[in-house]
């Protein structure tokens, strides 16, 4: 039975996204490799479960395009016009520069220049999906290597249109006789077009993206959110994605650049949010799938073939785009360090090679032999970046940091004052003003050099280091220190440091900000009592200051919330003992203690415990005053 | 031997010479507890509960504050209103201070000579302390007269030494039981009480 068949490979696809991807995320390789594994062990070469996983990958690369609409939809115009430097500068440098190098080791190899320039084309594109994947997947998208990375990714989504344009032609270039019309009909109708209609269509299609999204979308999605039936949305959700997408591939534009629009324009509807959470979980299905398919498509007998020659051309492919991007991010003035990590995360060949590979042989310009390698090493390159980036994190930032440390962190002369500071951020900032203010002399240690240039202009004695350093501790003058101040972000080393001061310089005074409770246990742990949790003070403000909003008086406000805090107080201390004694006792208990604070509230708000803050206002008084007035004076 | 509970307040005890000497002179004493408000509630959150569990726990009050706008510091105001709570300190119902003795230990800029009918503040310093007599007497307990260091601007070492013994000596007299409420009868102030004893 046909269907028999579908929930078989649902079910071998599905268990082994299930096992792998959980264990590689256990093991810090993240899920695309998790699911390239996945892919790898069952497909024909290990397990041979699923056959030629070519027509799912096709399927699967529709995830693609629901995350470029994903995307879209956390992009407003603004933000993509702030970035058009970097998507057209770096963007365009990197697939120019890069398809002009590969075209060049091309020729070197002996391949015709018509072919030696499809592959410096197809090549030079990065992976959208493993790169955002794993972007996401790691926070990186507002870091500045994480949105260079993107810039450029979306530039390449737009090139595949013009170099899918280009094929043909440059397959004329060697062999015009053998021009293939029919293989060119096949991209869609409109690429046989002239090239002004061509782009007319384009820029109308374009246009009605704009124009749906911005004036009608937003009255059917009302219309279908007032039926109050959730799937109907979800329906109408994949039906606009869908429909975008089948109508950019008849257009020969790539459907990923289509979504990608229209959700920019759709950014700041009110229906964002429903849209993401709807389509997100297909998204991470489907892309799950493409990476598998990926795997399982890896042709193993190619590679036993001549494993040598396989193994040095990913490499060659590899070290070229790296090196490519690196020098790009140094002249386009990534942060130190940054470059790396830029340059790591696009070293990849890309997703849609398979399609240009594929196109490319149906115009003749590869045989088939070359097209298998070129998908191979294509694959190859694509699997092994997670575990570039893994590299990455694990050698190549550290010796960076460490290398960086010695050129150019401070010397600190030797410091006799009696305050440490260190970490000199959001939060440090103001525990140092207040310091300053009262003339008492500071030591400032911070390790992110922009905060140190500007607040050295400002005249505050700063210190560019590493604090979880003891020899910049030592230097900062920790033996004749009464005080250290631990207001850094770096919650886990802030505790290292102060057990080792704790050990080292028992007579140092430690304060600490915490992160939440729990890091003020681990604090309290290490006899590190006076701690603040970095959020909770204002986020008590506040509430006294909705309460105020509330029509509560103002000091009555103070008074409610200055209660919860010492509250909080006494709580805190009680949860400690607990925590201490049972880690498994402790949740339970942290659920018991939520209620008693919610009692505590609800008594508050029900008899008003503030009453004890009247004074001379309490009720019982004016009880006890109306039952003393003589009878006849009533 | 009676337990005596000082009630002390002052918002730049940094600064103070005076009040600085008096309490050292007494905080180390046996049967002596020293409760500083502005260092235990710096936010004026009083906790309450456990100010009226260490009245309870005394059997002497002593309320020792420097002398500002005739009157006590802010916060001290503050104890008196939120502690001394209806129905536990006042009211019909309000008893569990009955027989406590209370006694203003109280420092002023001026001399002696200008709190006199005459003198340019034109009343005692026991005329002054008429708010805290009666709040004391609502609450059931006893006033005893106050102990009072005048002139804290100009002071002479010798003399504040000599008040320092002096308060030291006072607390000795209420912790050990030996003042006998009548002899207080007619005495305007607790510092008159030295010269009898000695």
């Amino acid at each position: 039975m046909h269907n028999q068949d579908f929930f078989l490979q649902a079910l071998i696809y599905l268990g082994a996204a299930v096992v792998t991807v959980p264990l590689a995320k256990k093991l810090g390789l993240g899920s695309v490799l998790g699911y390239l594994m996945a892919g790898i062990i069952i497909g024909p070469f290990v397990l041979g479960l699923v056959g030629q996983a070519d027509e799912v990958m096709h399927f699967a690369e529709f995830g693609v395009v629901l995350m470029l609409f994903l995307i879209g939809l956390e992009l407003e115009p603004s933000l993509l016009w702030r970035m058009r430097r970097s998507i057209f500068g770096l963007g365009g440098l990197q697939v120019l520069i890069t398809a002009l190098v590969i075209t060049f080791i091309a020729l070197a190899m002996n391949f015709q220049v018509n072919r030696a320039l499809a592959i410096g084309l197809i090549l030079a594109l990065s992976s959208t999906a493993i790169v955002l994947q794993t972007l996401s997947e790691k926070g990186l998208m507002r870091n500045t290597a994480g949105r260079s990375a993107f810039s450029v990714l979306l530039f390449q989504d737009m090139a595949v249109i013009p170099i899918l344009a280009l094929l043909p032609l440059i397959a004329k270039l060697g062999q015009p006789a053998d021009l293939s019309e029919t293989a060119l009909a096949k991209v869609g109708n409109v690429a046989s077009m002239p090239g002004w209609l061509q782009l007319i269509i384009i820029i109308g299609a374009i246009a009605t993206i704009v124009f749906i999204g911005r004036f009608a979308a937003r009255h059917i999605f009302r219309l279908i959110a007032e039926t109050g039936l959730h799937e109907v949305f979800v329906a109408l959700a994949l039906l606009l994605v869908i429909g975008i997408a089948l109508a950019m591939d008849q257009i020969g534009l790539s459907p990923a650049l289509g979504t990608f629009i229209a959700g920019v324009v759709l950014a700041d509807s009110e229906y964002r949010h429903e849209l993401e959470t709807t389509i997100d979980p297909f998204k991470g299905l489907l892309l799950g799938l493409f990476f598998i398919s990926v795997g399982a498509s890896i042709n193993f007998n190619l590679f036993i073939e001549n494993p040598l020659l396989v193994i040095a051309l990913v490499g060659l492919l590899i070290a070229v785009k790296f090196i490519i991007l690196l020098i790009l991010g140094r002249i386009f003035r990534l942060k130190k360090g940054y470059e790396f990590l830029f340059a790591f995360l696009l070293a990849q060949s890309s997703e849609f090679s398979f399609v240009l590979i594929s196109f490319s042989k149906q115009n003749q310009l590869f045989d088939d032999k070359t097209a298998a390698m070129l998908l191979l090493v294509v694959t190859l390159s694509m699997a092994i970046s997670p575990l570039l980036l893994i590299f990455n994190d694990k050698a190549v930032s550290p010796i960076l940091a460490r290398w960086q440390n010695k050129l150019e962190y401070d010397e600190v002369e030797e410091q006799e004052n009696p305050v440490i500071l260190a970490g000199f951020g959001r939060f440090g900032l103001v525990v140092g003003r207040i310091l300053l203010a009262n003339n008492i002399k500071v030591t400032i240690l911070d390790n992110n050099p922009s905060n140190v240039e500007i607040l050295r202009k400002y005249g505050f004695k700063l210190y560019f280091g590493d604090v979880t350093r003891p020899q910049l501790l030592e230097t900062a003058g920790i033996k004749n220190a009464r005080m250290l101040i631990l207001s850094m972000a770096e919650h886990d080393e802030a505790l290292k440091i102060a057990a080792y001061v704790r050990e080292k310089y028992p007579h140092v005074k430690i304060l600490a900000r915490a992160k939440d409770i729990f890091h003020v246990f681990e604090f309290f742990k290490l006899d590190v009592r006076t701690v603040q949790r970095e959020m909770f003070e204002s986020a008590a403000e506040l509430g006294a200051k909705a309460l105020n909003e509330l029509g509560y008086t103002k000091y009555e406000a103070y008074r409610a919330t200055r209660t919860f805090k010492h509250h909080e107080d006494s709580v805190t201390d009680e949860l400690y003992r607990h925590w201490m004694e049972d880690h498994n006792e402790f949740i339970r208990e942290t659920r018991r203690f939520a209620e008693q604070v919610s009692e505590t509230l609800q008594t508050e708000k029900n008899f008003s415990i503030h009453d004890s803050d009247c004074a001379w206002d309490v009720d019982t008084l004016k009880d006890e005053a109306q039952k003393n007035i003589p009878k006849k004076q009533q | 031997m009676k337990k005596i509970l000082i009630i002390f307040a002052h918002p730049a005890f940094q600064k103070s010479v005076i009040n600085k000497t008096l309490i050292d002179a007494v905080k180390n004493m046996e049967g002596v507890t020293v409760n500083d408000l502005y260092e235990t509630y710096p936010d004026f959150f009083i906790d309450i509960e456990k100010e009226q569990r260490l009245l309870l726990e005394n059997d002497v009050i002593i309320w020792h504050h420097p002398f500002y706008w005739y009157n006590a510091p802010a916060l001290f105001k503050e104890w008196m209103d939120l502690v001394l709570q209806h129905g536990f300190a006042y009211g019909t119902t309000g008893r569990a201070l009955e027989g406590k003795w209370v006694m203003s230990a109280i420092s002023t800029g001026g001399q002696q000579e200008v709190y006199s009918k005459t003198g340019s503040n034109r009343y005692t310093v026991n005329e002054f302390l008429a708010p805290f007599n009666r709040s004391v007497t609502l609450c059931r307990m006893v006033y005893l007269p106050p102990f009072v260091t005048y002139g804290s601007h100009t002071i002479s070492a010798e003399k504040l030494t000599q008040q320092a013994d002096a308060y030291r000596e006072i607390l000795t007299l209420l912790r050990d039981d030996k003042i006998n409420p009548q002899e207080l009868n007619d005495l305007e102030y607790m510092n008159n009480l030295i010269a009898k004893h000695a």
